[in-house]
Order: structure tokens, then C-alpha cells, then sequence
């Protein structure tokens, strides 16, 4: 059953590293959240709060080792390792903190990857909706040249466009600013914001910096494995 | 096919051309690997067809002759008794093999028989003037032991003809006699001699039985050996020469002959070959062995520089399979473009043997060359072992922990 708006539904989400062995540690405490379809949320919290294991898991990168994960409805612990990457493909799209783009391709190829990853060839709708994202993230100019070739911010900007690319209705974002100069973080942060809003995707955006956090609709605080606050509100900036 | 592995050849391609040096080398190494086993094969394969050649050009595949004459004791011992015995061994004299017609029609039938020929062959003198020289006459019907061992292609000087009275020599008993085409001389065998002329003179590949060898008609060899109408062996050519053995075993145990493949009559021949053989599948293997090492090094590197990337492939929905078949087809193309380097490479060292390994007398020392079935063999192997290398790599790549590759 797929619940009407509902994206993601944590239920006593748990993880923990080592176990069966005496170094156990549980890093995620049974924790509830739910993010509904069209929402822009901040993940914050101090290193070591279990932030990135959480993002992981939400990405499908990890398995939670207790509680439940329901994804569009359905429920994601009892998929095997192919469900969960057909799945990841078809509802995720990621933005890193280092981009993270193939450095041996252009930034039209980077934005087509997933398009050819799913059916083998690059046909030319594929073709045109990844030329018309790179358009749309301000790089239309930029369509064959390598990352190395790209200033930072480019890079994210390129990142940002492969994740929307499909069209996932969740990106999630790990620092994506955090290797940025204070403009281009801004910028790449408005450039999320003006993608949400245009094209209803939700984001679940990990920042360290307060002031991003700020500008989103919601931020939910991580602090020792457990949520401690989940605050909605209407963003400054 | 292409387009269903379009994901994967796409970012095979690119990985080989990002690390250009990285596959250059190990794709030189490929080549080099190649080029030495279809080299060394072809050169083998050619020097062992010469050698075969040159034994098996005067010789037939399987000979078929009557059994020595033997003494068989008087009496067997009992168990258990202790016999003083010495027993002296007969005289040989030529023996006919009873109605070869019918045995040779026999023969001739096999499916494994190319031709048949009769043949009586015994020793003699030459005599010309002054000059005497041992001689092993051989009395054959020319058309049919031409297709036994190709005498007519040896004539090295006069025309290839045994009619009555007449004879084709080898060279080097023409030399000792004085001979030369038209001349006489004088076959005596035992009490019985006969002048015949000479027709020709022949290039048997081998000094020695260019020095004796003389053959005459059957007929004449009949009435000079004393077996009329009598044969003392038959001679036999396979389509297969390789089969001479198993064909002479079971005709063994068939005829109350003797029956002798060229392999017996040759053993160490045989032996020198088998070694080479050996030899030439131990450095195959060793070389696709370095091979297979080589390709599965550089692709346990690749797999290493390439995490972060095979997290990244991994987190935007690649498979496992997917990741799998990107490294396989990595040792593939590498595999296939050095056996098509190495091929060329071969072909190139085929062409340089040929022009610069010559003899004494100017011709090549023998002929190679590299057939496209064996070169195909060779590249579809190098191909193989490019992808057996990657599987190993393959497999690391594949299991590789998405969220750590990406985090490293």
C-alpha cells in the first residue's frame, strides 16, 4: 500500500557497525521520520551523530540492521541487493560533497549515464533532457568539457543536474556546499531550491552550515544516533 | 549485442583511455605474448611439417612385409625344467608375401589408405667398369609408388620412366659409379645380373640412400631376387600420416606379417618431435600464464583507482552484473587488441625468418607461415585469457561496498 504523499517512513530505524563482535556499537537509535513527496529538508547535527550512516541508508547504500524503511510505500529491509539498486536507480538521485562526477567524461556524458546505465543506449529525448538540464543548471556552454575542466562550483552544478536528471521524486544531498566558496555555495544551494520549487523534488540536504540549514523548510537535527529536534518552518533567505 | 552492453562498453572504453599509458603497456605486453606463441607455433608446427617431410618424402607411412624366416625350438620347456639349448639363427632369404594382389585390393579399400604400392626390395652390387657399390635394389611399379613417395618429383636430371632394362639411381651411387643418364651398368644380386640403363637420377633428401638406392621395374627386381610374381612388402600411404601407428597396430594383429608405421621405423624421430611439441606447449602455457597475470594486475590496479568511480556507477543504480561486466570487457578488449598486435607481430617475425634464415644455398632454410586458423586460435585464446585475468578483478569490483568506495 502506498500511502498518499508519503516518501519516506522510518520506523524504529536502528543501525549498528561490528555486530556479534565485542567493538558493537549502535550508531542510529530506533529512530521514527517520515518525508513527504515535494520537501526541502536540512539533516544537521555534529560529526558523529550518525548523519552520513543515515543518508546511507536512506540512499539504499546500507542496510539498517533494525526497524523498518518504507520508500514510495514500500517497505525496503526485506529487498534483496538487486531490488534495492533497480530501486535506488529509479526513486534516488545523489549530490556529494566532492561532486563526485566520472572524471573521464563530459558533463553531458556524467548527465546521461543514467539514461544509458538503464537501457543501454542514449536516445535523443535522453539526449535533449540532459542537455536541457545542463541549460537549466547554467551550463548549456559547458555540455563537453570534462570536470577537470569545470570550476567547483560547475562540478556541483553538473552533480546536481545527473541526480535530477531522472526525474527521482528524493535527492539526497551530503554536504554539497561543503567544498565551496561561500558564492558558489550559495549559488548551488539557490540553484536546489529553484529545482524543488520548479519541479517538485524533494531534498533531504545534509550542511554543517547553519545559515543553508536556515534556508530550507525543514531541519531535522541528529545528535548521538537520535533525532533531538524536527523543526518545520518557513525558510529565511 | 553492443547496444545491450552499451552501459558497460562505454565506460570500459573510457577507463582503458583514461589510464592511456596503464593499458598501452599491458596491451604491448598482450601483443608480445601472442606474437611468441604464434611465432614459436608456427615455427615449430614448420619445422616439424619439414622435418616429416624430408623423413616421409622416401619412405611410406606403413610397410607391410613378409616375416623373417625364424627357428622355433623343438620342443618348449616344461615348468620347472632347466633347458640347455642354443639355437642358431636362420639365414635370411627375400620371402613373398602370398597373393599381394589380393591383400593389396584389401588394403587399397581402407578408408584411412591413400595408395598402395608392391615393392621387392633386396641388396646388390653395382658394377660399373672398375666401380663396385653396394646397392638396395627396389623394384616398384612407378605409377603406384609415385603416389607412396612422390619419386617422380626427386628426378634431379633425366626423365622419370622404369620401362624393361631400366633404372633411376640416386645421385650420390651415380657419383661413385661414373653414371650418368644413359649409361649402363651391371645389378648383380646373388648368382643373378642384369645390365640396365639409367633414366634417371634421383634426390632422395637423404645422402645415404641417395648412395645406394636403385630401382628398377618390378619385374626386373622379381627375376633378379628370385621371387617371380612375388612381392616382398607392400607400401602403404594414409590420408593421415599420423595415423600410421593405430592402422599398423591393428593390421598386426590381422596379418601374419610383419607390420611397421613410420613411427616405429623412425622412434627417435618421433621422440624429437613429441619433444618439441612438449616444449612448445610449455612455453604457452607459461607465456599465457604471464599473460593472464599481467592483464589481472593492471586490472587489480584499475579496480583500486577506480572506487570512488565504481561507488558512484553503484549509487546511481548500477548492478553488481553491471559493474562485473565493465571489467570483464575491460580484459577483453585488451586481451583482443594485443592479439590483433601480436598476430601482425607474428606475421611480421614469420616474414623476417623467411627472408633472413637462409641456407648454404640461398633458399630458405624451410617454409613457415602462420595459418589463419592457428592465428585465429591464438587471438580467440588471448581474448579468452583477457577474460578469464578479469574475472578476478571483476569480482572485487563488483563487491566493492558502494558507500565506502564513495566515502574513500
Amino acid at each position: 500500500m502506498k500511502a498518499n504523499g508519503e516518501l519516506v517512513a522510518l520506523r524504529g530505524l536502528r543501525k549498528s557497525y561490528n555486530v556479534g563482535r565485542p567493538n558493537e556499537a549502535e550508531v542510529l537509535h530506533g529512530l521514527d521520520l517520515t518525508i513527504a513527496r515535494g520537501e526541502f529538508a536540512a539533516l544537521i547535527g555534529p560529526s558523529g551523530s550518525g548523519k552520513s550512516t543515515l543518508l546511507n541508508i536512506l540512499g539504499l547504500l546500507e542496510r539498517p540492521t533494525g526497524g523498518s524503511y518504507r520508500l514510495l510505500g514500500d517497505e525496503t529491509t526485506t529487498l534483496d541487493e538487486q531490488a534495492l539498486t533497480l530501486r535506488r536507480r529509479e526513486a534516488l538521485g545523489f549530490v556529494f560533497q566532492f561532486h563526485h562526477l566520472l572524471p573521464a567524461f563530459s558533463a553531458l556524458e556524467n548527465v546521461t549515464l543514467p539514461a544509458l546505465m538503464r537501457h543501454g543506449h542514449v536516445d535523443a529525448a535522453a539526449q535533449a533532457r540532459a542537455t536541457g538540464m545542463l541549460a537549466a543548471v547554467g551550463l548549456a556552454e559547458a555540455l563537453h568539457k570534462r570536470p577537470g575542466e569545470l570550476s567547483g562550483g560547475m562540478q556541483q552544478r553538473v552533480a546536481i543536474a545527473r541526480a535530477l536528471v531522472g526525474e527521482p521524486p528524493l535527492v539526497l544531498a551530503d554536504e554539497p556546499t561543503g567544498n565551496l566558496d561561500r558564492a558558489s555555495s550559495d549559488e548551488v544551494f539557490a540553484l536546489m531550491r529553484r529545482m524543488h520549487a520548479e519541479r517538485g523534488t524533494a531534498f533531504l540536504v545534509v550542511t554543517h552550515d547553519p545559515r543553508l540549514a536556515e534556508r530550507c523548510d525543514r531541519i531535522v537535527e541528529l545528535v548521538d544516533g537520535a533525532i533531538v529536534s524536527d523543526k518545520r518552518h518557513a525558510p529565511s533567505g | 549485442m553492443v547496444r545491450a552492453l552499451g552501459f558497460e562498453t562505454r565506460v570500459a572504453l573510457r577507463f582503458l583511455l583514461e589510464g592511456r599509458m596503464q593499458s598501452l603497456l599491458i596491451v604491448v605486453g598482450v601483443a608480445a605474448g601472442v606474437a611468441v606463441v604464434a611465432y614459436i607455433s608456427a615455427l615449430i608446427s614448420g619445422l616439424q611439417a619439414n622435418t616429416l617431410e624430408k623423413t616421409l618424402g622416401a619412405q611410406a607411412h606403413v610397410t607391410v612385409r613378409a616375416a623373417d624366416d625364424t627357428v622355433r625350438p623343438a620342443r618348449a620347456a616344461a615348468a620347472g625344467e632347466q633347458r640347455l639349448a642354443r639355437t642358431q639363427p636362420r639365414e635370411q632369404r627375400p620371402r613373398s608375401i602370398a597373393d599381394w594382389p589380393a591383400l593389396m585390393a584389401e588394403l587399397q579399400a581402407r578408408p584411412e589408405v591413400a595408395a598402395v604400392s608392391p615393392m621387392v626390395s633386396a641388396a646388390g652390387l653395382g658394377l660399373r667398369g672398375e666401380a663396385t657399390q653396394a646397392i638396395a635394389l627396389v623394384g616398384v611399379e612407378l605409377e603406384r609408388y609415385d603416389r607412396i613417395v612422390q619419386l617422380k618429383s626427386k628426378v634431379v636430371a633425366g626423365s622419370a620412366r622404369l620401362g624393361p632394362g631400366e633404372a633411376m639411381v640416386g645421385r650420390d651411387l651415380a657419383a661413385d659409379l661414373g653414371l650418368a643418364v644413359g649409361d649402363r651398368f651391371t645389378i648383380v644380386t646373388g648368382n643373378v645380373s642384369e645390365i640396365t640403363r639409367v633414366t634417371a637420377l634421383v634426390d632422395l633428401g637423404v645422402r645415404e640412400l641417395n648412395r645406394r638406392t636403385v630401382y628398377v621395374p618390378l619385374r626386373s627386381a622379381q627375376s633378379l631376387v628370385g621371387l617371380p610374381g612375388g612381392a616382398t612388402s607392400l607400401d602403404l600411404r594414409l590420408h593421415d600420416v599420423w595415423a600410421a601407428g593405430t592402422l599398423a597396430a591393428a593390421l598386426a594383429a590381422q596379418l601374419p606379417y610383419e607390420v611397421e608405421g613410420w613411427q616405429q621405423a623412425n622412434a627417435q624421430l618421433v621422440s624429437a618431435l613429441n619433444a618439441q611439441t612438449i616444449s612448445t606447449t610449455i612455453i604457452r602455457v607459461v607465456v599465457a600464464t604471464v599473460v593472464v597475470l599481467g592483464i589481472a594486475s593492471v586490472l587489480v590496479v584499475s579496480v583500486v583507482q577506480k572506487q570512488r568511480e565504481i561507488g558512484i556507477l553503484r549509487a546511481m543504480g548500477a548492478t553488481r552484473a553491471q559493474v562485473q561486466r565493465v571489467f570483464l570487457l575491460q580484459g577483453a578488449v585488451v586481451g583482443a587488441l594485443g592479439s590483433l598486435l601480436g598476430v601482425a607481430l607474428a606475421v611480421a617475425l614469420i616474414a623476417g625468418f623467411t627472408r633472413f634464415a637462409r641456407g648454404s644455398d640461398g633458399l630458405p632454410l624451410f617454409s613457415i607461415g602462420l595459418p589463419p586458423a592457428l592465428a585465429l586460435q591464438v587471438a580467440l585464446g588471448a581474448t579468452i585469457a583477457g577474460v578469464l585475468a578479469a574475472v578476478a578483478p571483476a569480482r572485487r569490483a563488483a563487491a566493492l561496498d558502494p558507500a565506502q568506495a564513495i566515502r574513500l
